[in-house]
């Protein structure tokens, strides 16, 4: 029961970790960039939705939207200001913006909202019982995987069966034959780091209802699980981005609760190494029919 | 229909394109020859927007194509069958062919033409559910060629339609140009086989490293000299 009760739990966690992983792989898949700034817009999301909770008052089920509206506005903003005048840039200058972005928006939340750490409100409490008490699943694991699912869902209906989604999976193989068919590529990147951002935010909320706490640096730790998860699974490929977001969650949760807290992370590592020795593209990089 | 005025392209300092000028009629097939490096895809690139020139100007029907937003050349009937095919090797041959109707709104029109490129192309019908990277080189060809018909272009750029195939694959394409041009269709060729274009062209100009050395009628170039010499093997 135990068992069960870790890879639930590890589904749970791996879900908020997929939610954050589809934004890098579609950014990459499209833009052809590690959006390292990625984290920051989780963190600034936490506190959109914090602040929209204590301050305005708001009930969490507002926070949420509201925290998906600025945070896609961010990410527009972000692309729009600092990656577009880099299009025909180097990668290197690419990625050093990217982390520069970053730190611009940790500091910016330490100066604005201050270092300290803020606890953020319980948000659905409770559990259901299962097996006559031996088994209890929170409220908040079960809402954060099938929001994960639905995201999932709706986001291969879009990238498959819609005039922009599928725009998109032409910009990710060839930007020039896309404009070619005059397909607006600036607009379809502009879109992706919209959608990315807003599934941050979504993410964002769903971490602090499980870890509670809201600090400048809160996005730093889940972004880096992502990007390795979105690795884990293929970068660019939606599917991957999903597997491999839970995948590690999983792992990572066995780990704790198994071996040991502190070798956790190097056991997620070592898990990726092996991985990409054995598959280089990640486990659906192939599955390229799939790659936005 | 089509008019490039003292068009100059730069990459970084290297002047690949030093100042051309020509034109395409209505209705015409118009080629443009020249040898390896001459410039023949910066041209088209440049007309199709990709490339953005350092003078110069590109006319469709008086309007400036060097200042207007790539994506929206296509909708103004300008298409282009890129050099080396460039189709949408993951993505089916269906798909591929939508995607080349994206600029247009009119779902009627869309399935008859995609009906018509299906009749142009048969080969192509019969794969349509495949990848098109899983696709001959002469299909990928045809696959370029209906995806660019499927914009309901009034003038379709074509970039060496016929690298790479075989003698009698080429002699299909070029049979088939003719045949999109008899439908309506202005047609800018640019080919190394200068035969064969000049054979199918009204009028021709001759690209040597950035500039335009020779213009004439495809009758008149075919039987130049110095065309002979350069071009057609002696
Ligand atoms: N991206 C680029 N950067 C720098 N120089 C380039 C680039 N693309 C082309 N060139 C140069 O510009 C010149 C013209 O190239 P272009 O591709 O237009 O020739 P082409 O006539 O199409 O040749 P081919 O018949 O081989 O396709 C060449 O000297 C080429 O080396
Ligand atoms: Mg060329």
């Amino acid at each position: 029961m135990a068992f069960l009760s870790y890879l639930i739990s590890g589904l749970g966690l791996g879900s908020v970790y997929a939610i954050i992983a589809l934004g890098y792989s579609m950014v990459y898949g499209i833009a052809k960039m590690l959006n390292f700034a990625h984290g920051d817009v989780i963190m600034v999301g936490a506190y959109v939705s914090f602040f929209a909770m204590t301050v305005a008052g708001v009930p969490f089920a507002v926070s949420v939207p509201a925290a998906v509206l600025v945070c896609t506005l961010l990410g527009m903003t972000v692309e729009r200001l600092a990656y577009k005048p880099l299009r025909q840039a180097s990668s290197l200058a690419v990625l050093i913006t990217a982390i520069g972005v970053s730190y611009f928006l940790q500091n910016g939340a330490q100066l604005l909202w201050g270092s300290d750490t803020k606890i953020y409100p319980t948000i659905l409490p409770g559990a259901v019982s299962l097996f006559g008490g031996q088994l209890s699943v929170s409220y908040l694991t079960i809402v954060t995987i099938l929001t994960c699912i639905l995201i999932m869902v709706c986001l291969m209906l879009f990238i498959n069966k819609t005039r922009t989604g599928k725009a998109m999976r032409a910009c990710s193989e060839d930007k020039g034959a896309a404009t070619l068919m005059g397909i607006n590529v600036n607009k379809i990147i502009s879109i992706t780091f919209a959608i990315g951002s807003g599934l941050a935010a979504i993410a964002a909320v769903l971490l602090c209802a499980t870890y509670p706490s809201v600090y400048p640096t809160l996005g730093s730790m889940p972004g880096i699980r992502a990007f390795t998860a979105a690795v884990f699974g293929g970068i660019g490929s939606i599917p991957g981005a999903f597997l491999g977001g839970l995948l590690l969650g999983v792992i990572e949760t066995f780990a704790k609760a198994y071996i040991s807290t502190q070798l956790s992370d190097a056991i997620v590592f070592a898990v990726l190494i092996i991985v990409l020795l054995i598959k280089p593209t990640g486990l659906l990089g192939h599955k390229i029919s799939e790659k936005v | 229909m089509l008019k490039v005025e003292n068009l100059v392209v730069k990459y970084g300092m290297i002047e690949a394109i030093k100042g051309i000028s020509f034109e395409v009629n209505d209705g015409e097939i118009v080629t443009l020859i020249g040898s390896n490096g001459a410039g023949k895809t910066t041209t088209m690139q440049t007309i199709s927007g990709l490339l953005k020139p350092a003078s110069g100007s590109v006319l469709l029907d008086g309007v400036d194509l060097t200042k207007t937003a790539p994506h929206k050349i296509v909708p103004m009937g300008l298409a282009q069958v890129p050099e080396g095919r460039r189709v949408f090797a993951q993505q089916t041959v269906a798909e591929n062919l939508e995607l080349g109707a994206y600029c247009r709104r009119d779902k009627e029109g869309i399935r008859a033409d995609m009906e018509n490129v299906y009749e142009l192309f048969p080969r192509l019908r019969e794969r349509k559910n495949q990848l098109a990277g899983t696709l001959s080189g002469g299909e990928q060809q045809m696959l370029a060629m209906a995806r660019a018909l499927m914009a309901k272009p009034k003038i379709m750029l074509m970039d060496e339609p016929s690298m790479g195939l075989s003698p009698l694959l080429v002699k299909e394409i070029f049979r088939i140009i003719e045949d999109i041009n008899r439908q309506g269709t202005t047609v800018l060729l640019v080919e190394q086989n200068a035969k064969m274009a000049l054979a199918i062209a009204d009028r021709a100009y001759v690209l040597e490293t950035g500039k335009i050395i020779l213009e004439g009628t495809g009758a008149e170039l075919a039987a130049s000299e110095q065309v002979r010499k350069a071009y057609l093997g002696g």
